[in-house]
């Protein structure tokens, strides 16, 4: 009997994923709906300050934020309602008595995170064009570097909310939702760094996305008497260090957890 | 006949209590075997060892030859498992369920191996409907088929005939039987029902406050403690273990 490959397994659960998503419209336009009501309203705060302060909204900062902002919040509840479907319908135990690893397992929750980040985004970032003439796209390669940046702060903290759901169970559920704010007023989503009281700023020394929207004001609005943004390599290359971190972090923390659920049978029980 | 699994004074304790003591087995290639025992006998904790899903304190898992507790993913392609205490995703359809279990399992030509379940178990008319719309009888079903999807070589059962009438029970019982015959698959199961134990397996382990007190054959167990069904004899000794 063939155990299959890695591969086989990880697209394995994908199908799963995919199934569960197929089996209800409602949820397709569910990950759509909040990315594009998200947009709408900004776009709305966007064009008030446009008159009122301009250079609040120079180059579409503030749509373009909004929307990169929340593909990590996406990526993030992506993964991990992804998980915690297994644990609702108490399936974890035919999972783990399956060949499947679990580094396969979240090879599976990253790849149907990216997959429902892209259908909740695309169609809010295409929507900004004609409704507040913004395209998130005119930011060429950069645009892609600081999306995957946030996607993978979102798995990073996957990672460390799986680990406690295996640990601990559906009690800590609420978890899935809280976190990502916890480092939301440090990723100086809507203001600059230098906004923040200087104990904020070295704490935001040390959150991955504060170098994201750093890069991207950098990007999106000239410094006085330039025509143009500059793209910040090194704000994008210690943001993706940062993560790098926390994502092995994260691996580690998943891994202890699940561990520690074998050694105390936990594994059997999850979902109850 | 070639052994199986072998275990060596498996243990396991939670906090100060010992779950299951020193336990000593060895399961033989195309054996049935049921593990008995009350509540709190350590049946399932046995059973979710020997599926990897629970680390022992101590002791060993021997299966197919390989060291399970260290190596465990080398082996769990030939083995299944269903349990009613389990389910499967029950937003999606029985196909769906069984094409991603075939696809975990490496099985090759899916489709066609989904055909044959359908048919040993009945689930045409289930097929396409989602498991949460099923009654528990079905949905037992489709677990067990799910357990055979990959012609498992080792199969552990928890409780296999549960929420089943006993028509279903007995057409069960002949395909474990069958299906054991045909592939010289060995089954091990945990079950409260002394009578389909009688007619199925080749032996029976009593488990009682996480110790192995008895094995022997259903005939064997029969004559030696002087009673005419098995109830009696796992009454009896249930009872000696919790007198010790």
């Amino acid at each position: 009997m063939s155990e299959g490959s890695p591969f086989g397994r990880i697209s394995a659960l994908l199908l799963r994923y995919v199934y569960l998503l197929r089996s209800s419209w409602p949820r397709i336009i569910e990950i759509a709906y909040w990315p594009t009501m998200q947009m709408i309203i900004w776009g709305f705060v966007s064009q008030h300050f446009a008159t009122a302060s301009p250079e609040l909204t120079a180059g579409g900062i503030l749509i373009s934020v909004v929307l990169v902002w929340d593909s990590l919040f996406r990526s993030h509840i992506s993964y991990t309602l992804s998980f915690l479907e297994e644990m609702w319908s108490r399936n974890l135990g035919n999972l783990f008595v399956s060949p499947l690893r679990p580094w396969e397992l979240i090879g599976a929750l990253a790849s149907i995170s990216m997959m429902r980040t892209l259908i909740g985004m695309v169609p809010a970032a295409l929507l900004a064009i004609p409704f507040f003439g913004v395209s998130v796209f005119d930011m060429g390669l950069p645009l892609l570097a600081f999306f995957l940046n946030l996607v993978f702060t979102g798995w990073a903290i996957s990672q460390f909310v799986t680990g406690i759901l295996i640990r601990y169970g559906l009690g800590a559920e609420s978890l899935t939702w809280v976190l990502p704010f916890l480092i939301a007023p440090f990723s100086c989503i809507y203001y600059p760094l230098k906004t923040l009281p200087e104990w904020m700023q070295s704490v935001a020394a040390f959150i991955p996305t504060s170098y994201v929207f750093e890069g991207m004001r950098a990007l999106l609005i000239p410094e006085e008497g330039e025509d143009q943004g500059v793209f910040r390599a090194d704000l994008l290359w210690q943001a993706f260090g940062l993560n790098l971190i926390y994502f092995t972090l994260g691996l580690g923390a998943f891994f202890l957890a699940f561990n520690a659920a074998r050694k105390h049978g936990l594994l059997l029980q999850s979902g109850e | 006949m070639s052994t199986v699994l072998q275990t060596t004074d498996l243990t396991k304790e939670f906090s100060q209590v010992l779950a299951v003591d020193r336990l000593n087995l060895r399961l033989e290639k195309g054996s049935i075997t049921a593990l008995l025992g009350g509540n709190g006998a350590g049946k399932t904790t046995t059973l979710s060892m020997l599926l990897g899903l629970l680390k022992p304190s101590s002791g060993m898992i021997e299966l197919f030859g390989e060291n399970f507790i260290d190596n465990r993913f080398s082996v769990l392609g030939r083995m299944n498992f269903s349990s009613p205490y389990v389910d499967l995703p029950q937003r999606l359809t029985v196909r769906q369920n069984l094409s991603v279990y075939g696809r975990l399992y490496g099985v090759k030509n899916v489709s066609r191996r989904i055909d044959e379940l359908v048919a040993e178990f009945r689930l045409g008319d289930l097929l396409d409907r989602r498991l949460r719309r099923l009654s528990s009888g079905q949905k037992t079903r489709v677990s067990l088929a799910k357990s055979m999807i990959n012609r498992p070589e080792f199969l552990l059962l928890d409780e296999p005939t549960a929420s089943l009438d006993p028509e279903t029970t007995g057409w069960i019982r002949d395909l474990l039987d069958q299906y054991r015959k045909e592939s010289g698959a060995t089954i091990l199961f945990a079950s409260h029902d002394m009578r389909e134990v009688e007619l199925l397996c080749d032996d029976v382990l009593l488990l009682s406050q996480g110790k192995l007190v008895e094995k022997g054959s259903p005939r064997e167990l029969l004559s030696k403690y002087d009673h005419q069904t098995l109830e009696e004899v796992f009454l009896q000794v249930s009872k000696q273990g919790g007198e010790e």
